[in-house]
């Protein structure tokens, strides 16, 4: 499964990546901010987008808007620090499917995934 | 400052350290910065609030807890003089800051990006308007501060920011 991570924070997408590496999925491209992400999506074709909402040049959630408004219905987990509900209605709104507030656990994260994926399937 | 803005910065601490570094952070009585020299400080993070709160948050470590701190959160030691050491610092604080400000009652707060200043002996110059107050904060990594100093924008409330309530008690 191919799994975009889109975050200013390479500490960050290092470690998402290595839990990621864990589950068994290796096939992962990384973007900085939004921008970055939307200059690779065309090419890597994400099954799965993990995106981070304070970047610079182009937050998570004008990265996700623009993203949905291109069609794509790949899902998205946002990885933020954005906590409050208002944000978190906000984002499923954009187009968002599941949300993950940092600090998480790997076990948050996996278990994110899995029900992202599952919901997918079933859907 | 109210008690409540700073109670979630102590949280929020704890909470990222034991999560993401599984690392137990204990942190003393806060106090004004003034009661605490400025000393030590090699690594800094600054993050600004703005919104219905404005200010700045800083995490300052000396030297060696900050390199400590930082190979423990990413894995493995980190030249300070790298990006990646930046990047780890200032993720830390990020996360530190995004935990309190979700607890902040009935305010909308923005975070900025954060900076990090790594150079010897640095001192932050806080907003010379709002009080600021330092969180010590101890851990197996050694010792660090968080230094609060933040004040509610005039147009979200009617009387001012409120007065030093039981943090300096």
């Amino acid at each position: 499964m191919r799994i975009m991570l889109v975050d200013d924070s390479k500490t960050m997408r290092n470690i998402q990546r290595n839990i990621l590496a864990q589950l068994g999925y290796a096939e992962i491209e990384e973007a900085c901010d939004g921008q970055d992400a939307l200059s690779k999506v065309a090419a890597f074709k994400p099954e799965l987008l993990l995106v981070d909402w304070n970047m610079p040049n182009m937050d998570g959630l004008t990265f996700v808007k623009t993203y949905r408004g291109q069609g794509y219905k790949t899902p998205i987990i946002m990885v933020t620090t954005e906590a409050e509900k208002t944000r978190v209605i906000e984002a499923i709104k954009a187009g968002v499917n599941n949300y993950i507030i940092k600090p998480f656990t790997p076990e948050t994260l996996s278990e994110r995934v899995d029900q992202t994926l599952a919901r997918l399937e079933a859907a | 400052m109210d008690a409540s803005y700073i109670l979630p910065f102590i949280a929020s601490t704890k909470t990222v350290f034991s999560t993401m570094l599984q690392l137990q952070v204990s942190c003393d009585k806060p106090v004004p910065q003034a009661v605490i020299p400025t000393k030590g400080r090699d690594v800094s993070g600054i993050i600004g609030m703005s919104g219905d709160v404005l200010g700045s948050i800083v995490l300052s470590f000396s030297m060696e807890p900050a390199k400590q701190i930082v190979a423990k959160f990413v894995g493995a030691d980190v030249p300070p003089d790298s990006e990646d050491f930046g990047d780890a610092v200032g993720e830390l604080l990020n996360m530190i800051c995004g935990g309190a400000k979700a607890k902040f009652e009935g305010k909308s707060v923005s975070i900025s990006c954060p900076s990090v200043v790594v150079g010897e002996k640095h001192k932050v110059q806080q907003m010379s308007d709002a009080l600021c107050i330092t969180i010590p904060c101890r851990s197996d990594c050694g010792e660090f501060v968080v230094e609060v100093s933040i004040k509610e924008a005039m147009s979200s409330t009617a009387t001012g920011p409120r007065a030093a309530a039981s943090t300096s008690s």
